[in-house]
């Protein structure tokens, strides 16, 4: 089995911060490169040290893979490519690499504008780190170098979102990144086709969920919003400037359009346009309907939604904003919430995952009583509602996905400790007895306030499951042998320019029968075929027998007519290797020991490969050319083939 | 299938169809035989000497008749401009095969469709010209009518249905995605540098490679720059799709255009620009965009009218990541690649569905009109054509090198307006064709005849023609040619236990040998070769006869052995090993030793060696391995 080793620096058993490290037939790929907002120390990037105790990045990595915008999965791209230092090359779709820039000036200017903080990365290195980044189509097979490729899927979840399938030879990973199987208003769904990977990396956000359906979450989302505006609330809607609020925008536009609703909504920053542009622009990643109909109508330019300014937050009466970030970390929604959030007739609406340490994730697991920065307590009564609007996979999704790629192994990652656990069971139900796939988990990093260092559990396939890694891998292996033909034994022979040796063997056997010669013999072909029900016994016109490529020729003695002389002759033979190492067991009466009563000479048992030679020993599979020739000799269904390499 | 183009010129034997009731076209004479029949006055009629069919234009389908469609796999389109013939294929022939084509090159196919299917249908034409293309009749008739080909075969033009019918048949694949094919091949589109989404295809199995070459372009224009790299180390480079015009430089031609235009302008007069709604036209927008202000232009309208033009300027902005890099990185700003939205947005572009409508209420004079199709047979331009021939001011400028501009031309004559031929062909031309083999060096070229000798109205121009080593091999419509290769090896691939039990052995310095005892795995043309089964566990009762009938019998192996054994040391060994008796006598082949204590013979001749001893195996395997010291094994 091949050998794939997969160490996460960040996302484990977490949410935020996903960086995996994946080594595959000696090519080392780091997917995504994510930050995670629920800190501001060291905590925050992931863990480079791992590679870098052992020398560059560069040196190390083949290639780094971003699956999309969202920072927990290209956040720490800067700093791991201009403070750390990587020179190779990043890919990444054409519209995140667009997107992924601005969202990480954005969370520069909060980071280091409005909290102060030094020791950040510069705007200069968001641009030198995107001069590293080769943007790749849908479906292009990216050559990376000789031997690994990579391959980027649809994945709805954001614009721009993309699956990878990173093959080197036969072997072959698929990772998800985020993803959606079910189109939402603006987004596709999430499609691979049957590569059946050898390991299957997918996200598990939502392991535990079965989400009800679209219609029902987006009814209930309206009704929610509708009331508190029809009772004079106000509604805050914490969003990241790209994704989900142009679903949701799109939703309220029509809602509104429909009943006639006059409550203003606004969107926060000046991104909306902009962002609003980019999906205009990248149509082509939008789902079947709005690509189809957007020459006739636009539907990312709204009528009701207008720029927001910060003064309005005071105005009186209902209104519905839209503000960023997310998860109420910091920037603008933070503040419209401190604002609104002493009065219980407004609402504020959380559409998407919050990672732990934010804001948003602390009122959403019930805290009503927040500390803010002076030591400020912020009191809650604004009504808090979550709305699983992000686009994910859940449970059936994900299942489905692997149902589509059919892959060898599955590791779950993204996700939490439990629910991971859950999912795992449920997918060792649906898979496990009839696939007979294999399953791993990954454990969660062991963090610790002053270092974290990753510690891993070997993949199923690891041949001594007992030791975990201790050290890096080996950074290069030799390259496959590419000179490989499989050819007859004749051609062979021929290519060398040797002629075959014959080397046979006779022995006499006497025998007391006083009948005419064909007549022993025909004593002596019934017995044979008696004996010998297994094997091809044939009497030949020239009066010989033959058994399998044993001959046996008759004649009198010449001194004692009634003594006969069977001549046994046969050609130097062996067994097939493989069967002399099992000969210590017992077997049916075979051709091997049969040979062996009958005193065939042996050939040696087989070596070991000799030192420094570079075959693909236990390593991988390779593919070796055969003439089709060759081919139409042998009917299809397993065949017995013997044949010859030649190097 | 390789490409399903359509060829319009067959229109050109027909009278445009205008969109309002033409006095002129309806006053036009029969043509009449010279003996003075009638019967076809209905459907030829007479203009300047031409003669043309009153009839809905039809148009001239690829070769059905040779071959059965049904049995077509795949087809593979390499840009819109190759996809025109498409319905009448998927839709008429019993074809149950993929089409595969990029994002583009559908939905601006698509287009190109669209607006064919309603230039034509929108003029219903109660008259269906049939009579004429009886052969006795067409043998009588003037040139080019006389000479066209499989008139019998032309068809009418397509519907909406058939057209949609056909699209959904196209399967959508990116530049550089390997799509397997049923196992046995591997197709993979490249950027040619042409259209947008326009694509050669690398058509490979594991050990040999054969390009499709098709429309391809080395100008920087507004696609995406031709990938040559992955055109080397191809055994066979099928190449068509060159320029139609080799002695017109592009750039030139665009130069030409912008000054005409402007002085016909200038002048009071209005310009008619014939052009299909995608391609060219984008790039003679930008140029116009850079151009109007400082030729004083500002003020004049340009009008873009087509079914379909609204959709492909909008179009053109959505697929950045098929476009050259320049373009690509505006979307990134986020600003659209196309500097027409920026015309539109200010007014100096204005695009149309049809002539009717709103455009009869802005249209202003002098104007630059963009219109289909280039043929001029049918589409707004028909009209324009009949409104502004009349003047001398008026100039129509022909860029679109599909039709020869003066039969595009012959059932308007006389004709005042005057007539600019610019045609802007980006495809290769034959200094950039032999550029291009000399870099990518396929083992064989082939070609369409035209392009192994020089154009037939300039024979002594021998640059323009294909020059390469070997010489191209050529085809022509209808002719089957054989490509000089063969495939010779198959990839197979061996698990990692049984590649394990390899015992290699160098023979020459760098060549090694090792016996493969396997079992083959085909499956979906993908072939396996794994360690035999282990044999079955003898089973506690007695059915174990039929268990292993089960398993494939495993048979002893025969090992190579090679060499010969010299003599003498031979008996020295043996000599050594204690056998003093040894005699030796010569044969006509070789020798005989004789071991007369043991009662044992060994015949040795040059390629074989055969042990004659009976019933004492501790001998027979010391010997063995004596003679097997001399030999070589693998």
């Amino acid at each position: 089995m091949p050998e794939i080793k997969v160490t996460p620096l960040g996302a484990g058993q977490d949410v935020g911060r996903s960086c995996i490290l994946v080594s595959i037939a000696g090519k080392n790929v780091m997917l995504d490169c994510g930050m995670h907002m629920g800190y501001n120390d060291d905590r925050r990037f992931p863990d480079f040290s791992y590679i870098t105790q052992n020398g560059r990045l560069t040196d190390f990595l083949d290639c780094v893979i971003i699956s999309h915008f969202h920072l927990d999965h290209c956040g720490a791209l800067p700093y791991f490519s201009e403070m750390v230092g990587y020179d190779g090359p990043i890919y990444m779709t054409h519209p995140t690499k667009a997107i992924c820039p601005i969202l990480l000036e954005d969370y520069r200017k909060i980071t280091v504008d409005k909290k102060g903080e030094t020791n950040f990365f510069t705007s200069q290195m968001i641009k030198d780190c995107m001069k590293k980044v080769v943007a790749v189509h849908l479906h292009q097979t990216v050559q990376v170098d000789e031997e690994l490729e990579i391959k980027a899927y649809y994945a709805g979840h954001v614009l721009g979102a993309a699956m990878f399938q990173i093959k080197v030879g036969c072997e072959s990973v698929v990772y998800t990144g985020d993803y959606n199987m079910t189109p939402d208003r603006h987004l596709g769904a999430a499609w691979l086709d049957k590569c059946r990977p050898d390991l299957l990396i997918t996200e598990s956000t939502y392991a535990t969920t079965i989400r009800d359906s679209k219609r029902c979450r987006e009814r209930d989302f309206l009704k929610k919003v509708h009331e508190t505006v029809e009772r004079g609330g106000k509604v805050l809607i914490p969003v990241f400037a790209l994704g989900r609020a142009q679903e949701l925008c799109i939703l309220l536009e029509t809602f509104w359009e429909r009943m006639n609703l006059k409550a203003p909504i606004y969107f926060s920053t000046g991104l909306t346009e902009k962002a609003n542009h980019y999906y205009k622009l990248f149509i082509t990643w939008t789902n079947q309907k709005i690509r189809k109909t957007f020459v006739q109508r636009n539907m990312f330019e709204f009528k009701h939604i207008k720029a927001f300014d910060r003064a309005f937050a005071d105005n009186p009466g209902p209104m519905v904003v839209f503000a960023t970030p997310g998860m109420l970390h910091a920037g603008q929604s933070l503040q419209i919430f401190r604002k609104w959030a002493g009065n219980e007739k407004n609402m504020v609406i959380m559409p998407g995952y919050c990672v732990q340490g934010t804001v948003g994730h602390k009122i959403l697991s019930g805290q009503r009583k927040l500390e803010m920065e002076g030591r400020q307590i912020l009191e809650v009564k604004m009504q808090v509602e979550y709305m699983s609007f992000s686009a994910h996979a859940d449970a059936k999704g994900i299942m489905q996905l692997i149902r589509q790629a059919e892959p060898r192994n599955v590791l779950l990652v993204h996700g939490e400790a439990k629910k991971m656990e859950f999912l795992k069971q449920k997918i060792e139900q649906e898979f496990l007895t009839p696939l007979e796939l294999e399953f791993l988990l990954l454990f969660p990093l062991q963090m610790s306030a002053a270092s974290c260092r990753p510690t891993e559990r070997p993949p199923p396939s690891s041949p001594t499951p007992a030791s975990p890694w201790t050290s890096p891998w080996a950074c290069s292996r030799g390259k496959l042998p590419q000179s490989f033909r499989l050819v007859s034994p004749e051609q062979a022979l021929k290519e060398l320019g040797l002629a075959e040796h014959q080397l046979r063997f006779t022995c006499r056997v006497h025998i007391q029968d006083p009948r005419k010669e064909h007549e022993t013999v025909l004593r002596v072909y019934n017995h044979l075929k008696g004996v010998l029900k297994d094997y091809s016994v044939q009497h030949l016109p020239d009066g010989s027998i033959t058994v399998e490529s044993i001959l046996i020729q008759a004649t009198a003695h010449s001194e004692d007519q009634a003594t006969k002389v069977l001549l046994v002759s046969w050609t130097y033979q062996v067994g097939i290797p493989h069967f002399q190492s099992q000969s210590l067991h017992p077997k049916p009466p075979s051709l091997l020991s049969w040979t062996y009563q009958v005193g065939i000479p042996h050939f040696p048992p087989p070596q070991s490969l000799p030192a420094g030679l570079d075959l693909p020993g236990g390593n991988s599979s390779f593919p070796i050319p055969i003439p089709p020739s060759q081919l139409s000799l042998l009917s299809p269904g397993p065949t017995r083939m013997k044949s010859w390499a030649v190097s | 299938m390789l490409d399903c183009g359509l060829d319009m010129t067959s229109t050109l034997n027909f009278l445009p169809l205008p969109l309002v009731q033409s006095p002129r076209l309806s006053k036009l004479p029969s043509w009449v035989l010279k003996d003075g029949s009638m019967f076809l006055d209905k459907e030829l009629k007479e203009c300047s000497g031409h003669v043309f069919v009153d009839s809905v234009p039809e148009f001239c389908l690829p070769e059905t008749e040779l071959l059965d469609l049904s049995t077509v796999d795949v087809i593979l389109i390499s840009n819109y401009h190759c996809m025109m013939a498409l319905p009448y294929i998927t839709e008429y022939t019993g074809f149950t095969g993929t089409v595969y084509a990029t994002e583009p090159t559908v939905q601006i196919g698509r287009l190109l469709m669209e607006e064919l299917v309603n230039s034509i249908e929108r003029v219903p034409k109660a008259q269906s010209a049939s009579m004429w293309k009886n052969k006795e009749v067409q043998r009588l008739l003037p040139a080019p009518l006389k000479d066209a080909v499989e008139v019998s075969m032309w068809r009418k033009c397509y519907t909406m249905p058939e057209v949609n019918a056909a699209l959904s048949k196209i399967q959508l694949v990116g530049y550089s995605q390997k799509i397997e094919l049923f196992g046995a091949v591997q197709v993979t589109p490249l950027s040619s540098g042409y259209a947008l989404g326009s694509s050669n295809w690398i058509i490979q199995s594991h050990y040999e490679k054969v390009s499709y070459v098709s429309g391809s372009s080395l100008l920087t224009t507004h696609p995406q720059p031709m990938d040559q790299a992955s055109l080397k180390n191809s055994d066979v480079l099928i190449l068509t799709g060159l320029t139609q015009i080799p002695t017109a430089n592009p750039d030139g031609m665009v130069g030409e255009f912008c000054s005409n235009l402007a002085m016909t302008v200038r002048n009071g007069g209005n310009v008619l620009v014939p052009c299909y709604p995608s391609g060219v036209i984008y790039d003679l927008l930008e140029c116009l965009y850079q151009y109007i202000d400082s030729a004083g232009l500002s003020n004049v309208p340009f009008y873009f009218i087509s079914p379909v033009a609204n959709s492909s300027l909008e179009f053109s902005q959505i697929f950045a990541e098929w476009l050259c890099h320049n373009k690509q990185t505006k979307v990134y700003l986020p600003e659209p690649p196309f500097p027409h939205a920026e015309l539109i947005q200010t007014n100096k572009l204005k695009h149309y569905p049809s002539i009717h409508g709103d455009f009869s209420n802005d249209f202003k004079q002098p104007c630059v009109v963009f219109t289909g199709h280039p043929s001029l047979r049918f589409g707004d331009v028909v009209h324009f054509m009949e409104l502004w021939g009349k003047s001398s001011l008026n100039t129509v400028i022909f860029t679109e090198p599909d039709f020869s501009y003066l039969d595009a031309l012959a059932p308007y004559q006389p004709l005042a307006m005057k007539c600019v031929y610019c045609p802007i062909d980006t495809r290769l031309n034959f200094i950039q064709v032999s550029k291009l083999l000399k870099e990518v060096q396929p083992l064989h070229v082939v070609c369409p005849e035209q392009y192994t000798q020089p154009p037939p109205t300039q024979s002594h121009r021998t640059d323009l023609m294909v020059d390469c080593q070997p010489p191209a091999m050529s085809y022509r419509r209808a002719e089957v040619l054989t490509l000089p290769y063969k495939r010779r090896y198959e990839k197979i691939e061996i698990m990692p236990d049984l590649a394990d039990s390899l015992v290699p052995l160098e023979i020459k310095p760098g060549i090694s040998l090792a016996t493969v005892s396997a079992v083959l795995h085909t499956k979906d043309n993908k072939h396996v070769l794994q360690l035999p089964p282990k044999p079955p566990q003898p089973p506690a009762s007695k059915k174990r006869k039929r268990v292993s009938d089960d398993v494939p019998e495993c048979k002893s192996l025969k090992p190579l052995l090679s060499g010969s054994i010299p003599m003498d040391q031979f008996v020295q060994t043996l000599e050594k090993h204690g056998f003093s008796d040894v005699k030796v006598e010569d044969t006509a082949k070789g020798h005989i030793v004789l071991l007369q204590e043991a009662e044992t013979l060994i015949q040795l001749e040059e390629d074989s060696t055969h042990i004659i001893c009976d019933n004492d195996e501790p001998l027979r395997v010391k010997l063995r391995d004596l003679v097997l010291k001399f030999l070589q094994k693998f």
